[in-house]
């Protein structure tokens, strides 16, 4: 029953795969070019590398002595070989440090605050002058860092959202197996009571001055700054 | 905790100072430097090798770590040497760098830790000499699919539940195990596949005989049975496209992939027919069309890993496929055009043209041998000989070339399953290690609580009680107690916490007071009126009482705590003492400790007696089965 048409579609067909094998080939040969995308191996350039100051010159620009500064960069270096610390880097050695719960929310946070020119990267400058605030800086110092810290958008001012953001973060912290359980409003009743302390003209915005002054007036606080003098 | 994370510990206690003001309670104290001052440096001498070079040799690159001031980091004053707390193999390679300009790559080393310690010293790895560049760059293309690999497998174990329906729907066409509807339309699919290729094939069989005519095929005489078969599976082909196209991420890449193209070939030759009319000069094509019906058995590569993998072997081995084409086309070409002109001579002889020996040739050098067209003449028969030899070298030599390519593609998805298997270990493992950190919190919790009584009580004994924990480890505790401080809760393990929730949806409130502990709000008031919240939790322990009966290892207050008008005076008069001690420490806050519960076996009762107690009813990760409710007591 086969017609003639049917049989010369099939030659034909033959004709067309034998012709396109061929140009196939010619083309692994390498005699013709068929295809449009080329793959070409990348040279990976993708390590920054930061080398940081001198010793002498982050001694006296911080309240460290050299071999403090030594053994600070020692724990840097082995970390983030790369000489700056990026935020998911961050995350993850600050999250070691909390299994119970989440940290990344407080890490951010705190990345912010230590990436003081929001380049994205910590180095070790901005590391290490951070630190030297925090544990050998002034009370006004610290607590400057602090309210810095908590002013999320850095706008000179805590309102009642960023501190929700910062203290919803620090309860993140805690997990999920806590007693008594952490219930909804948790997070909501502990700022209020924060800012029933520190919002002193009670316009709903925390300034720095407002800040400074009510730390310095609570005894609890004022001691627990000083709890890690210590520290290196 | 890592060992490596240890040296930030100060970092991040450091920046414990931003939970400070929004504490209400005051933080614990720090645990004191007890040994003095040491030097950092602990001279493990893991890399105790030394090694000695010039300064100019290493100042000779001057933008990696040994060339430029950064090792002055590393600088030992006393023993006046730098000192790298690194592989002193892996060093060798790169000390030899600075002295010949050519860095190696040694075989035996893993690649990763190689990078690691390139990356440490501040040299890029591009720099490898070309006698080891190839191999470095091998081993890292191989050790960066296998992580793309995992990632891979990892991100499709993930349950993200805000995947869009058309998400899910991909998800569930490239992956059938990921849910049932997905399996259940698999299998449909591959039997539709199935059935169509047998439908094309029975059609053509021939069926026993009208009486009046030859012979037909099966596809004559029951024409609309078929029709209606195919039609059935050209329907389910067509809404699986469908389907495919509206749920795929990119339609345009889908469009163009290997297996859609499979789909429309193999659906379309229906539609084709469909439209067109019994017409007599195109019914040729359209039965050419019927030939591409065939093409649906490769839908089954979807269902099939191994097709999957030979398929793509056949494409990494292009090169060397059109290599053995290649050849056997000139040799082809060669022997076809020698034994047509040997047996031209010949009368009647089947060697007509050239491409008609072709035929010959062919059949020839693959040792098939028909017979159809045999060389008659002499020298006919020589270069016929000599065509079947080379041709059975020609085609033997690219052959293993082509095995250890499908071999080596096989062996590679084998690895990748028997990975896919232990990935379950392998997580276990890692959460084990999770809960492991954080269990050790919990259980010095305990133990290093009795060591802060026991030294205030000024015994002697310092290290009585439980572990001597590191100086790191105890700062760490410290540094999650202050977190605890700040949010006024406190960390308990999973069993605790479930039984907790249990009980609070289980108890019928039987005590006037439970209901105020549970509405109590006073989470967020500061510690001295933990107190008040102390008395509410003492009824509480009513609650498990009928517990107790199983818990045979609990102090003398628990079991104390078994008759109800004992308890209130016996826990009253606890209260007060804890009271007494608690008061100067709300003023002074001198020492704050937060005790919570310690199980202490019976032999320490007297201890526990003597001295405000520090025991309480409480926990024990040591015996997991035993259900105790946790009393918290703030006292010093």
């Amino acid at each position: 029953m086969w017609a003639e048409g049917e049989s010369e579609g099939l030659q034909t067909l033959g004709i067309v795969v034998v012709v396109c094998s061929s140009l196939k080939l010619l083309h692994y040969l390498g005699l013709i070019d068929l295809s449009d995308d080329k793959i070409e191996d990348e040279l990976e350039m993708t390590m920054v590398c930061h080398r940081p100051e001198g010793l002498e010159q982050l001694e006296a620009q911080t309240n460290f002595t050299k071999r403090e500064l030594q053994v600070l960069y020692r724990g840097f270096k082995n970390e983030c070989p790369s000489g700056v610390v990026n935020e998911d880097t961050f995350k993850q050695i600050y999250a070691q440090f909390f299994p119970h719960g989440d940290a990344s929310t407080y890490a951010h946070y705190l990345f912010n605050a230590f990436d003081t020119t929001q380049t994205g990267s910590v180095k070790f400058e901005d590391f290490v002058t951070a630190l030297s605030i925090l544990l050998r800086g002034t009370v006004h110092e610290k607590l400057r860092w602090t309210f810095n810290l908590y002013d999320i958008n850095k706008d000179g001012y805590i309102n009642k959202e960023e501190m929700m953001d910062i203290v919803k973060a620090i309860y993140d912290m805690m997990g999920k197996y806590t007693y008594p359980v952490l219930k909804e409003d948790t997070p909501r009743q502990h700022v209020d009571v924060f800012f029933q302390k520190m919002d002193k003209n009670k316009d709903g915005i925390v300034t720095l001055d407002e800040f400074l002054e009510s730390c310095q007036e609570d005894d609890n606080i004022m001691r627990s700054l000083q709890l890690f003098q210590n520290v290196m | 905790m890592a060992a490596g994370v240890a040296a930030w510990l100060p970092f991040a206690r450091a920046a414990a100072i931003g939970w400070m003001p929004v504490a209400n309670c005051p933080m614990p104290l720090a645990p004191a430097d007890k040994n003095k001052r040491q030097d950092e440096l602990i001279v493990l001498n893991v890399s105790g090798r030394r090694f000695q070079t010039w300064r100019t040799t290493l100042e000779r690159y001057p933008d990696t770590l040994l060339g430029s001031t950064e090792k002055e980091f590393f600088f030992n004053e006393d023993t006046k040497e730098y000192f790298f707390d690194r592989d002193p193999e892996v060093f060798r390679c790169v000390l030899n760098f600075y002295r010949t300009g050519k860095l190696h790559y040694p075989r035996y080393e893993c690649i990763s830790a190689y990078d690691d310690e390139l990356a440490f010293y501040g040299i890029l790895p591009e720099i490898i000499g070309d006698c080891c560049y190839e191999e470095y760059k091998d081993r890292k293309r191989e050790n960066a699919e296998r992580l793309m690999d995992d990632n891979d497998s990892e991100n499709n174990q993930e349950s993200m539940p805000s995947l869009s329906f058309c998400q899910t729907m991909w998800r569930a066409f490239e992956n059938p195990h990921t849910s049932t509807l997905a399996l259940v339309f698999y299998y449909v699919t591959g039997f539709f596949i199935a059935v169509s290729v047998i439908t094309n094939v029975v059609e053509t069989v021939p069926c026993g005989t009208v009486p009046g005519s030859k012979e037909l095929p099966c596809g004559e005489r029951y024409s609309v049975a078929f029709f209606c078969l195919d039609t059935a599976c050209v329907m389910i082909f067509t809404v699986e496209y469908l389907l495919r196209l509206f749920a795929a991420p990119s339609r345009y890449r889908f469009i163009r992939s290997v297996m859609s193209i499979i789909d429309v070939v193999a659906i379309m030759p229906y539609y084709i027919g469909l439209v067109m009319t019994n017409n007599e000069d195109v019914s040729g094509a359209f039965v050419t069309l019927r030939v591409f019906r065939v093409f649906r058995i490769f839908k089954f590569s979807r269902h099939s890993q191994g097709l999957r993998i030979l398929g793509y072997t056949l494409k990494s081995c292009a090169s060397e496929l059109g290599f053995l084409l290649f050849s056997l086309t000139m040799a082809i070409i060669i022997f076809a055009t020698v034994m047509f002109y040997a047996e031209k001579g010949s009368s009647a002889s089947k060697f007509t043209s050239i491409p008609a020996s072709f035929w010959y040739t062919i059949v020839t050098m693959t040792t098939l041998g028909y017979g159809d067209m045999v060389p008659k003449t002499i020298a006919g028969k020589i270069f016929g000989s000599i065509c079947s030899l080379s041709g059975v070298l020609v085609i033997a030599l690219p052959v293993p070339v082509i095995v250890s390519n499908f071999s080596r593609i096989y062996h590679q998805n084998q690895r990748a399953d028997k990975r896919r298997a232990q990935k379950k270990a392998r997580l276990a493992r890692i959460r084990v290690a999770k809960t492991g950190s954080s269990n050790a919190y919990l259980h010095s919790k305990r133990n290093g609580l009795l060591n802060e009584a026991l030294e205030l009580t000024g015994t002697p004994e310092e290290e009585h009680m439980g572990k001597t924990t590191s100086l790191i480890e105890s700062q760490h505790h410290h540094l999650l107690h202050c977190l605890e401080k700040t949010t006024n809760h406190e960390f308990i393990d999973e069993q605790m916490f479930e039984q907790n929730c249990m009980e609070s949806s289980m108890q019928n409130y039987p005590s006037t007071r439970s209901p105020s502990l549970s509405s109590h709000p006073g989470l967020t008031t500061t510690c001295c009126s933990r107190r008040s919240k102390k008395t509410t939790h003492l009824p509480n322990s009513n609650l498990p009482a009928t517990r107790l009966r199983s818990m045979q290892e609990l102090s003398t207050i628990h079991i104390q705590g078994s008759e109800q008008p004992s308890l209130t005076t016996s826990r009253s008069s606890l209260n007060l003492k804890a009271d007494d001690g608690l008061r100067p420490n709300c003023k002074t806050s001198q020492i704050t400790t937060a005790i919570i519960s310690i199980p202490t076996p019976p032999a320490l009762t007297p201890e526990g007696e003597s001295r405000p107690p520090p025991a309480s009813p409480g926990p024990n990760t040591n015996i997991p089965s035993i259900a105790s409710n946790v009393v918290k007591v703030s006292a010093l």
